[in-house]
């Protein structure tokens, strides 16, 4: 199958070649974006007992395209006295980094675009470049709403990062690579050998660092509607609005993913060292037991769940005790794991580290 | 001993988890919604919707113009005219209704002596132009024949309008 | 050899460009976002010469934490521009002449033979940049990389000391308590008679 696709590609320059695959990625990312909004309305609205949106097309499925359409034929109003540049350009800024970090997400052994080096440095640092957007955008705005927004979203970004910098550190630490296929290789042999068990407080403090770097419920203190209204982008309308949307949700769908590779075991099936190893070599079902993208797929739309679950069951944190959480409690807690995966790491604590 | 047990507690995410418990019960659990045009609720027989003026089985209409209803009307929403016909009875000329200031309360379904103005249970029906809201007493009357026999036997099961 | 001429040229022209701009412009919000894109710029730059750590490193400490806290005080200025100006016609020689010292300072630095370096050669595909620094990090300087860790750490705990008066008065909740609270701390039955 990949060797058909290589003779079928071979006369086309490999700069085009991946012009296309990024172009058809990124439309099957706004698909899966669109289409992630749509699931948070139905999940959420399942858990209150409620159908949520179920009315254009079969199940609601029609919706997101209806908002889209909606939402492109709206105006977009300048405020009097905004930035005008800053104003446009914000929308980008907080959209081009999630869209950024994918080029190195290796989606199974072969298929990613980029296999670097720094992988992992290079996820944390275009995550860290999302908050630009909130920031820009507040500021822009020329608004105070807007603006209490935006400083609340540098405080928590940059309180969280460090705590997310430090759970990554430790999946290096156990990995001994930057390189995110590496470390899901790293990662091979069963579900226990995935490093969600060793590095459980490493998981569990990326995960909520990860909610609160999405600004995802209950973390949602920079657009908490009932204190200031929608936080930094109350001043947008139409297409700007929707593109801070959409970021959102691409920041979730990355979010997911990433915790899926480096916890998870990315691509790895969970069948791996319970099924005899035989069974992977059937046709049909070798393949959908075996590893696979399906996986990490799968794995990422768990995650993805979660994200909506954890926003149907939290209600928001106060914005000191998120402070608090981040500083206080997450920090030490990755210190501590950090220095405990040290000690198991230089006795060979078996099976993980050895 | 407290201090420890509520370091545990939290630390092993035990009420987030429980939190999530129950929401992920009711991810599962029957919906309450209903899909309003395909799946309506049920309604009472003493429901209070659309008004409707009556007629006997013989085709003679029921109201006999005694403005009752009007007297009662809390909202003035009733404006009856009434004339005396060839045979000597006292009927409506004019009968109208002005479904905006009208409240629903059913007061002139209770006011009535002989069954003529009623509540039915139409509830769906809307307004293109200013104006359209008042019933007169053709339109009343229609919706009366078109209504008849649900009218009738709500009649039957309430023992209210008696 | 084109492509990555032309690729630095592009660079470097934005580097250059948005650095005199951030010097230039007169709001500080578009001077620290001016100063943003000079990280980045600079970033990709090293990225050219296969520094991929220090380059994502740049990105990540300054353009992601430090420029984010320095707009979150930027942002909330206000800035009386007219005022900042009146002193400008005076300050203007002694500025001219700070740089042009500085410029001369490093054009005798430059013209060092130490600065003198080769082209580098390019390394095979294989080679890690990151794990190189490292290696050179924890074995050649760790002395120098360890006292330099120590004294940020002092200099952390000397800025949280700083900040940390106690105002006697200020009322605090603890929300440590407020969790573990239960139902007999707050209420108290009481028994009385009927009347």
């Amino acid at each position: 199958m990949a060797e058909w696709w290589s003779n079928l590609v071979a006369p086309f320059p490999p700069l085009l070649l991946t012009a296309v695959y990024m172009l058809v990625f990124i439309l099957v990312l706004f698909a899966c974006v669109a289409y992630t909004t749509l699931a948070e309305r139905r999940v959420i609205g399942f858990m209150q007992v409620r159908l949520g949106p179920n009315r254009v097309g079969p199940q609601g499925l029609g919706q997101p395209i209806a908002d889209a359409v909606k939402l492109m034929f709206k105006e977009m109003i300048l405020p009097q006295d905004a930035d005008r540049f800053l104003f446009r350009i914000a929308p980008l800024l907080s959209m081009a980094p999630a869209l950024a970090a994918w080029a190195v997400i290796p989606f199974s052994e072969h298929l990613n675009f980029a296999d670097i080096n720094a992988g992992l440095l290079y996820i944390l640092a275009m995550t860290s470049l999302g908050v630009y957007g909130v920031i820009v955008a507040g500021w822009a705005s020329n608004s105070k709403y807007a603006l209490l927004g935006s400083l609340r979203a540098a405080a928590q970004i940059v309180a969280y990062e460090i705590a997310m910098g430090f759970a990554l550190v430790g999946v290096l630490m156990a990995s001994g690579s930057l390189n995110l296929g590496d470390i899901v290789k790293a990662q091979q042999g069963s579900v226990l050998n995935w490093y969600w068990l060793p590095l459980l407080p490493l998981f569990l403090t990326y995960l909520i660092a990860g909610v609160a770097e999405t600004n995802r419920a209950p973390f949602d203190v920079v657009e908490g509607e009932s204190e200031i209204v929608a936080g930094f982008h109350v001043e947008y309308s139409g297409m700007g609005f929707a593109m801070f949307f959409l970021a959102e949700y691409a920041n979730i769908i990355l979010i997911s993913g990433l915790t899926a590779l480096l916890f998870l075991g990315g691509w790895l099936s969970p069948f791996e060292g319970v099924v005899p190893a035989h069974v992977f070599h059937l046709p049909v079902i070798g393949a959908l037991l075996g590893s696979g993208a399906h996986w990490f797929l799968a794995k990422t739309s768990f995650f993805i769940f979660c994200f909506l679950w954890f926003r149907a069951t939290f209600p928001r944190y106060r914005y000191d005790q998120i402070m608090r959480l981040g500083w206080k409690v997450l920090l030490p807690l990755t210190l501590i794991w950090i220095v405990v995966e040290g000690v198991l790491l230089y006795v060979k604590f078996p099976p993980w580290f050895d | 001993m407290k201090k420890i047990r509520n370091f545990i507690r939290s630390f092993t995410l035990f009420e987030l988890l429980k939190g999530m418990s129950l929401t992920g019960q009711r991810f599962a659990s029957r919906k309450f919604t209903v899909r309003y045009p395909e799946e309506k609720t049920p309604q009472s027989p003493r429901f209070r919707g659309l008004h409707a003026l009556r007629r006997y089985p013989s085709g003679e209409e029921r109201c006999i113009g005694c403005k009752l209803c009007e007297a009662v009307c809390p909202a003035l929403a009733i404006t009856i005219d009434t004339e005396e016909r060839d045979d000597g009875s006292r009927r409506t000329t004019r009968y109208d209704i002005d479904l905006f200031k009208c409240v629903y309360c059913g007061f002139c379904e209770e006011a009535c002596p002989v069954d003529a103005i009623v509540e039915t249970r139409v509830f769906e029906y809307s307004f293109f132009e200013r104006g359209q809201q008042v019933m007169n007493k053709e339109m009343l009357l229609d919706v009366g024949a078109k209504h008849e026999a649900q009218i009738a036997a709500d009649r039957e099961v309430s023992i209210l309008g008696r | 050899m084109l492509i990555q001429s032309t690729v630095f040229y592009f660079f470097s022209t934005i580097l250059v460009a948005s650095a005199m701009a951030m010097i230039s412009v007169r709001n500080p919000v578009h001077a620290v976002l001016f100063l943003v894109l000079v990280f980045f710029t600079s970033a990709a730059i090293w990225l050219l010469l296969e520094a991929e750590f220090l380059g994502i490193t740049l990105v990540l400490v300054y353009v992601g934490a430090v420029m984010v806290l320095f707009l979150f005080v930027v942002m909330m200025l206000d800035i009386n521009l007219a005022k900042m100006r009146a002193g400008f016609a005076r300050y203007l020689p002694v500025g001219v002449l700070v740089g042009v010292i500085m410029a001369a300072e490093m054009a005798v630095i430059l013209s060092r033979p130490a600065f003198n370096v080769q082209k580098p050669q390019s390394k095979p595909a294989d080679y890690s940049n990151t794990q190189e620094l490292g290696e050179l990090l924890f074995t050649e300087y760790i002395y120098p990389f360890e006292i330099a860790g120590v004294i940020l750490l002092v200099a952390i705990i000397a800025a949280i000391t700083l900040t940390m008066h106690k105002r006697s008065r200020a009322k605090r909740q603890s929300p440590a308590r407020q969790v573990s609270a239960d139902r007999s701390e707050r209420v108290r039955l009481v028994s009385m008679d009927k009347d």
